[in-house]
């Protein structure tokens, strides 16, 4: 090989080396984006409980209507519902309520509860203190749990927001089942 | 390797004889017949495939294959045509074409260029092979979105390494290009005196370096996802399927751009030729396909206008699309004014360039619609969108690759093809893929998703329309062979200016070349 | 004027002779296109505020794009017509002029923007899903959808009810041939509704081309569309996202009925729904 060939090849071969690097960089990424604007539904406030801010909120005048929705993928023969299905809420106001869970099945099984939120750009103003979501829910077969959730709704709500969803998918994680990948 | 390079060099007259020639050639010229010939033996195989689909698709109802099957023949027929038809010819016309236009002996990286071409049978194999593994071929689509491609069977890793090697065999290839056209250069040979195919093949290198890494690494997650427990894309471990979506077209809309910027350096060589004039706005279109190739890394979110996302995003990226057309617009206004009062004939090789003007201004056309966000939500996953892409991709690429090679045939073996033969090669393609893929615009925007093996009853009379199209298209293509095989064969002898209007070095080589191209660097004023 | 087209005559008979048949061929699909009708060859104009501004826009789009076509490839063939050795003519040597560039660069921008503003003024509108009066989740199912009324508590499966033998050509096939399906969706005219769509195992897409709607459906996740339908009927759709083997046998089907029809159904379902 001639040597300006084989700088050439060398430095484009860096060049996709770097590449190859920056398709993994993507997930972190692609993460930081959606916690800044919400993309995607699923930020990282909605997986972790949020240290309650030394200054409170104000409470804000307006309601806005919030949903909650109890979805399972394939694998996952359990029964979810959330105790009310429309919660009239005032952002910056702190509330509580519950999902009920049961195994239907035989076996002990172990659920993950995924959240998601449309609209996309209301995720990231959802905060949570206590989510049944933050860990895996252990069930015996049969045996049904009620399952907490305490959170707020930010006042920096966008103020077209009016009505917003919080769901809730439940997928198979019990170490036995080799369901992971779907 | 240096040595082994130098000692190919001094040894001229070296040349092993039947298939072993083939296997260890570093001949720029040698390789580039390879990678014609494996175009087009792909081309065919491929083109089974489609007529697969046509056949399950004539009529309504479930006649001849089964629905998982009819998936994997619309997934492979994708790949095979993607990565093994139009990136191969390309490869093939740039390695046979980049060494004559910039005045160079070979290829820079000889020996690379032998490894980039020979893992690509192999590759292929592989990845034909899957049509016959424990749960078939793979049928979630080329796009290989998760979950569903998750869902292969034993064929999943199979079809992963293939690409591997297809994207491995691509970037060599890239680099060796980009080495070529950098470092060997005539004297006097600037950048900007640089043949057009020859800027475009540039410009296209790059995009391969920059987006087969991503792509590489895009089907890796997927193969740890299904194997290693990773949750790039598993929402349970808090992984998100549309990331994968992301990362594809991050590679995918570049890509697109990949299977059409050598078209447009084809193009741009043939249209002065046969208007004996020269090329109109030369520097416009160099800086048009820089901008394209630009614009090409920020419109991938148009792919995926429907997985909802914030109006700021659709807003960004359906201005970015539409931006797109702006350069594009540019290089087909640049076309009509290079034939704008030339002296034009039709040979093939113009028809050919003709026919990819019109067709692919339609396709673009099209693509401008489906950049509008609200009526894409309506077009998306339709046929009009098989339409859009078959418009830019048959009688776009695939066109340019025949213009290329009418063109360029008598170089390459000294011989005239048929003229009238190629001419019938070009209505009858030009007939049969318009009745194949107009029709298409119509029952997609009547609501004809894409992707399925049998369809509701108004859609009948236009699949009928391009079932007959694509039998059409697809025995017109066995011409193509035909006149290829006859040419290569003998035929009237051509001169070394080959065509009158030519200008170029490569017309300054006798035709055939000698197998060594510019042993003395030509000069160029 | 005559006189010139007079002198293109022979040319043109040289240009078409091979070619007559050709440019024959190439016009089939469009006349048997004005044989069918224009309904079932175009994006349906809708029962919604939005799909008819959609359609519009479509229309907008499409009529600038077939100028743009005209000009182009008028200029183009003029050009192949008159510009030709056989007629005699030599070449001109002329190969740039930064007037024309430019003028060719901007035209096409202010177009586009011609082209954007109503495009950006549709897609706000699309969004603004506020203040709707009933929501009902939507789930994707390898091969068949879910709808849930989630203010009534019900529920149920909607699976394509076309016969495998009329798909496996033993039986006649029916008007709405894999159209149809056994439970439709049942929702009221004049109310604007949420829908909330998600998958249970792939991604799929609902779409309905009557009402402009269509939104992939994501296992973990959640996305929204709303609709408003002016007319009562029935208006069928397909999944548009390939989701495996039966991607194409999971259409959808709606019905939009009056506001008292559809209590008048909630009543029936839920009172089934407490046995
Ligand atoms: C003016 C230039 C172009 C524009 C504005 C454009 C725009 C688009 C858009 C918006 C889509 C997505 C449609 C949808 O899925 O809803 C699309 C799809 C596609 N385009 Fe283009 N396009 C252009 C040129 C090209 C070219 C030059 C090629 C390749 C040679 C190409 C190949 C494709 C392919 C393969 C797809 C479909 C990919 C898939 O979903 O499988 N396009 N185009
Ligand atoms: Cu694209
Ligand atoms: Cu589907």
């Amino acid at each position: 090989m001639k040597r300006p060939h084989r700088r050439t090849a060398i430095r484009l071969a860096a060049v996709c080396v770097l590449m190859l690097g920056f398709s993994y960089a993507l997930v972190p990424l692609y993460d930081i984006l959606c916690d800044l604007t919400g993309l995607s539904g699923s930020t990282s406030n909605l997986t972790q409980a949020t240290p309650t801010p030394p200054k409170a909120e104000t409470v804000a005048e307006r309601q806005v209507t919030l949903q909650f929705v109890a979805n399972v993928d394939h694998s996952m023969p359990w029964d979810i519902r959330p105790d009310q299905f429309e919660m009239k809420v005032n952002p910056g106001q702190t509330y509580q309520t519950v999902f009920h869970a049961r195994n239907r099945t035989a076996q002990p099984m172990t659920g993950q509860a995924v959240p998601s939120v449309t609209p996309q750009m209301a995720a990231p103003h959802l905060i949570k203190q206590e989510c049944f979501c933050f860990t895996s829910q252990p069930l015996d077969a049969g045996e049904s749990v009620e399952m907490p959730l305490i959170f707020k709704v930010s006042e920096r709500l966008p103020s077209n927001i009016g009505t917003l969803t919080l769901s809730y998918t439940f997928f198979d994680v019990s170490p036995t089942s080799g369901t992971q990948s779907g | 390797m240096s040595e082994i390079a130098a000692a190919h060099d001094d040894h001229h007259d070296y040349h092993p004889s039947g298939l072993w020639r083939w296997v260890t050639t570093t001949n720029h010229k040698d390789i580039g017949t390879l990678y014609l010939w494996l175009a087009m033996i792909m081309f065919f195989i491929g083109g089974a495939m489609a007529l697969v689909i046509r056949t399950e698709l004539f009529s309504p109802g479930l006649q001849f294959v089964d629905p998982q099957f009819f998936n994997s023949m619309t997934t492979l027929h994708a790949l095979v045509m993607i990565f093994g038809v139009v990136m191969p010819a390309f490869t093939g016309l740039a390695n046979w074409q980049i060494p004559l236009m910039v005045g160079a002996t070979d290829m820079a990286l000889p020996r690379l260029n032998n490894w980039s071409f020979w893992i690509l049978p192999f590759a292929f194999a592989m990845l034909l092979s899957t049509m016959f593994m424990d749960g078939g071929g793979p049928a979630g689509g080329w796009t290989l979105y998760p979950p569903l491609t998750l869902q292969t069977g034993n064929a999943l890793p199979f079809v992963i390494f293939s690409i591997h090697f297809m994207g491995m065999s691509s970037i060599m290839g890239a680099i060796n290009i980009i080495a070529t056209i950098v470092n060997m250069r005539a004297p006097g040979m600037h950048m900007m005196k640089m043949p057009l195919f020859v800027w475009t093949w540039l410009i296209t290198a790059f995009l391969l370096i920059a987006v087969m890494p991503v792509l590489a690494g895009g089907v890796t997650m997927l193969l740890t996802d299904k194997f290693f427990g990773t949750s790039f894309f598993n929402a349970a471990g808090g992984g998100d399927p549309v990331m994968f979506q992301h990362i594809f077209w991050f590679f995918g809309h570049p890509e697109v751009y990949i299977l059409i910027l050598p078209s447009f350096g084809v193009v741009s060589s043939i249209l002065p030729t046969f208007s004996r004039k020269p090329l109109f706005g030369y520097s416009s279109m160099v800086y048009a396909t820089a901008s394209i190739a630009f614009l090409s890394f920020v419109v991938w979110a148009h792919h995926m206008f429907t997985v909802g996302m914030p109006l700021a995003g659709e807003l960004f990226f359906m201005f970015a699309t539409m931006l797109i057309a702006v350069p594009t617009g540019v290089k087909v206004f640049n076309w009509v004014a290079t034939m704008w009062r030339g002296s034009m004939t039709f040979e093939t090789p113009m028809l050919f360039a003709i026919g990819f003007i019109i067709m692919f201004t339609i396709g673009g056309l099209s693509g401008l619609m489906l950049a509008i966000v609200p009526a894409d939500f309506q077009y998306h996953d339709s046929y009009f969108v098989v339409a859009h892409f078959h418009y830019v991709l048959v009688p776009g690429s695939i066109f340019a690759i025949m213009a290329a090679v009418y063109y360029w045939l008598p170089k390459w073996t000294g011989n005239h093809y048929p003229e009238r033969l190629g001419k019938w090669h070009f209505w009858l393609s030009t007939i049969f893929v318009n009745l194949t893929f107009f029709p298409m615009h119509f029952v997609g925007l009547a609501g004809m998703p894409r992707r399925i093996p049998d369809y509701a009853l108004q859609f009948a009379d236009y699949n009928m329309l391009a079932s007959i199209g694509a039998f059409g298209f697809g025995f017109a293509q066995l011409l193509f062979l035909y006149i290829v095989v006859v040419t290569i064969r003998g035929g009237e002898k051509a001169t070394d200016q080959v065509w009158e209007g030519a200008e170029g070095l490569e017309w300054t080589l006798p035709s055939p070349p000698p197998y060594h191209s510019f042993t003395t660097p030509p000069v160029v004023r | 004027m005559p006189e010139r087209i007079r002198r293109l005559l022979p040319n043109l008979k040289s240009v078409l002779n091979l070619r007559r048949l050709a440019a024959g061929a190439i016009l089939l699909p469009f006349a048997s296109a004005a044989l069918a009708g224009w309904d079932t060859l175009n994006m349906p104009v809708g029962v919604t505020e939005v799909s008819r501004i959609v359609y519009d826009l479509h229309m907008l789009i499409f009529w600038i794009c077939v100028v743009i076509g005209i000009v182009v490839f008028g200029a183009m063939f003029y050009s192949i017509l008159m510009h030709r050795k056989s007629r005699g003519v030599t070449a001109a040597t002329f190969h740039e002029s930064t007037t024309v560039e430019v003028i060719w660069t901007v035209i096409p921008f202010i177009i586009l923007v011609a082209m954007a503003v109503p495009a950006t003024a549709t897609l706000i509108k699309m969004e603004d899903s506020g203040q709707s009066e009933m929501t009902i989740k939507i789930t994707g199912y390898q091969w068949l959808w879910r709808y849930d009324y989630l203010d009534h508590d019900f529920g149920f499966y909607s699976f394509l009810s076309t016969s495998r033998d009329s798909i496996r050509d033993r039986a006649e096939k029916s008007e709405h041939y894999l159209l149809e399906v056994d439970r439709p969706l049942v929702i009221p005219t004049n109310t604007k509704i949420r829908l909330l769509i998600t998958a249970n195992d792939v991604i799929h897409a609902w779409w309905v081309p009557d009402l402009a709607l269509k939104r992939d459906a994501i296992p973990g996740f959640i996305n929204e569309l709303w609709t408003q339908i002016d007319d009562p009927g029935v208006y069928r759709g397909q999944c548009a996202e390939l989701c495996g083997r039966d991607h194409g046998f999971m259409p959808i089907e709606v019905h939009a009925v009056p506001p008292d029809e559809y209590r008048a159904w909630v009543e029936e379902q839920t009172a089934g729904a407490a046995e």
